[in-house]
């Protein structure tokens, strides 16, 4: 299978610090892969060097055979990366719908008179956008609740709506960022159910940032380890969990004690 | 009667001009303060074309010359301003534009062709209070169908959350630019049918007080809807006549319980009159 993402020797400085050093990784096209690692280690800064909100210090960001540097952030979205944030970035005061709309952005057909003339293109646009807009809503369960502001959800409905509003961008690859903090166990499984969904159902690459070490073993194909923003190891949940190097950095305390 | 039709034009510009001030301010998100700048630009640019260029055609395609020309000037003057100012945020963009409405009154005080301080006289009668409201009705649903089309939802977003929305692929900087420089070109034609009901242009007519007043109109009928911004620029132009008539002690200190009257509203409904929402607004979404 071809590669979607490759980073080559990524580094990011800030002043004196290096948030994110030297890191190396491909990304297939089909990968369920999960970044974990301590507080601090790095994980969304990757993230932001990702999407082109930080362009990084040195090395490249490859996706899909093109090479990211100098790419504005809004271009990346283009392109198919999509993602969600850590803490929840809705647009609070429109309807979930819209919200969803909104992410079509990119993909509208009709142009700017079409839309103040409110020409047959727009309509028939429109009227295809909130069709695609109800069913991600739909799998989603929130289809019953499309004339809400966004605010006025709950917490978890709140996360999966940013997940559906990353999806209607059209990605092909997915960046999720601690879906599920803050939620409950139940919450928890559901998401998990439907990370596997999305990833069938709309044949991307998923990569999350993840705390929660019950669901990452779960449902990763693949790790990758990050501490003081180095690479200290990547492979299956199970080689991860056997790790020296993980047990120290990181995942030791939680192992034991399980024991 | 003479003065009841007065009152009648300002307010139908005004509800030009509160809402293309609120395609910036309540749209986009963008505070600025110069708008009477770009309103002054827009009178004086027409007003230039009538008085020295004016081709020899029937009143109404003349008019339209000068309003295509306050409009492209005014646009201008919004893309000269909105490059530089709209890398800032907020505040800061607010001081930014503030400074620059004044300097391009300024400029038009200074300027002798224009009349300078004395002020622009003999500009021909060309508009009356059916181009006025024409007009605004031209804006109004200019503004909704914007609102409601992909390009209205990517300004809106921008107010939201900027992070999220360039995330989403909405270009801010192209989107912010766009409506800044549509917001000042509206305002420029609000400016030509000024200059051609008037027949008289003042620099003071444009002058920070105004750019505060028009943010005033767009804050009270709520930021972000078009319905608000009509009644805002109605409301504002014609209460403070209307306390001209309530008699004794109150006709003197209008300009006082005025803004009271404002400080109540505000207290009562910080959102202002409609919010961002439009009268009937589930309505026109459902039909969307």
């Amino acid at each position: 299978m071809s590669s979607i993402l490759k980073l080559q020797n990524v580094t990011m400085k800030f002043g004196g610090l290096t948030a994110v050093n030297d890191v190396s990784f491909d990304i297939l096209a089909h990968d369920l892969v999960a970044i974990i690692g301590p507080n601090g280690a790095g994980k969304t800064t990757l993230f932001n060097t990702i999407t082109g909100i930080y362009s990084p210090t040195s090395g490249s960001v490859i996706f899909n055979q093109k090479d990211l540097k100098n790419i504005k952030s809004s271009d990346v979205t283009e392109l198919g990366i999509a993602r969600t944030f850590q803490n929840i970035r809705l647009f609070k005061d429109l309807t979930v719908i819209d919200n969803i709309k909104l992410a079509k952005h990119t993909r509208i057909q009709y142009g700017f008179w079409d839309g103040i003339f409110r020409t047959k293109k727009f309509h028939l646009e429109e009227k295809k956008i909130e069709d695609e807009c109800l069913l991600l809503l739909k799998l989603f369960k929130l289809d019953d609740k499309k004339d809400f502001l966004a605010k006025n959800l709950a917490y978890g409905q709140q996360r999966k709506l940013e997940m559906a509003r990353a999806l209607a961008t059209g990605p092909k690859l997915l960046l999720l960022d601690e879906p599920a903090a803050g939620m409950n166990p139940t919450e928890t499984r559901e998401l998990s159910e439907l990370i596997h969904l999305i990833r069938d159902q709309f044949n991307m690459a998923i990569i999350l940032i993840e705390h929660d070490m019950k669901l990452v073993m779960e449902i990763a194909e693949k790790i990758f380890v990050l501490d003081y923003g180095n690479l200290i190891a990547s492979g299956n949940p199970k080689e991860i969990q056997n790790n020296k190097r993980v047990i120290e950095a990181y995942l030791g305390a939680e192992i034991e004690a399980s024991l | 009667m003479d003065y009841y039709l007065q009152i009648l034009l300002i307010a139908g510009i005004f509800i030009t001009l509160t809402l293309s001030l609120n395609l910036i301010n309540g749209f986009c998100g963008q505070f600025s303060l110069g708008h009477a700048g770009f309103w002054g630009v827009g009178a004086y640019a027409s007003a230039v074309y009538s008085v020295y260029y004016a081709l020899p055609l029937p009143a109404a395609i003349n008019m339209m010359i000068a309003i295509i020309v306050g409009f492209i000037a005014a646009a201008l003057s919004g893309i000269l301003i909105g490059v530089p100012c709209l890398r800032l945020k907020g505040d800061y963009l607010a001081i930014a534009t503030l400074g620059f409405g004044e300097i391009l009154r300024i400029i038009i005080t200074n300027t002798e062709k224009i009349g300078g301080p004395r002020g622009f006289i003999n500009i021909p009668h060309w508009a009356n209070i059916i181009w006025v409201y024409a007009i605004a009705a031209v804006a109004v649903v200019f503004m909704i169908n914007l609102k409601r089309s992909s390009f209205g939802r990517a300004i809106i977003s921008i107010r939201e959350d900027e992070i999220a929305s360039e995330n989403m692929g909405v270009n801010l900087f192209k989107y912010k630019l766009f409506s800044f420089t549509i917001g000042a070109g509206i305002a420029g034609i609000a400016g030509a049918l000024f200059a051609h009901t008037q027949q008289f242009l003042h620099p003071s007519n444009f002058n920070f007080m105004w750019s505060v007043i028009i943010l005033v109109m767009v804050i009270l009928g709520g930021q972000g809807s078009v319905t608000g911004s009509v009644v805002g620029a109605i409301v504002l132009t014609i209460v403070p006549e209307l306390l001209r008539f309530a008699g004794g002690n109150i006709a003197a200190w209008r300009m006082t319980i005025f803004p009271v009257l404002l400080i109540l509203l505000m207290l009562a409904r910080p959102q202002g009159i409609f919010g961002p929402h439009e009268l009937g607004g589930s309505k026109l979404r459902s039909k969307a």
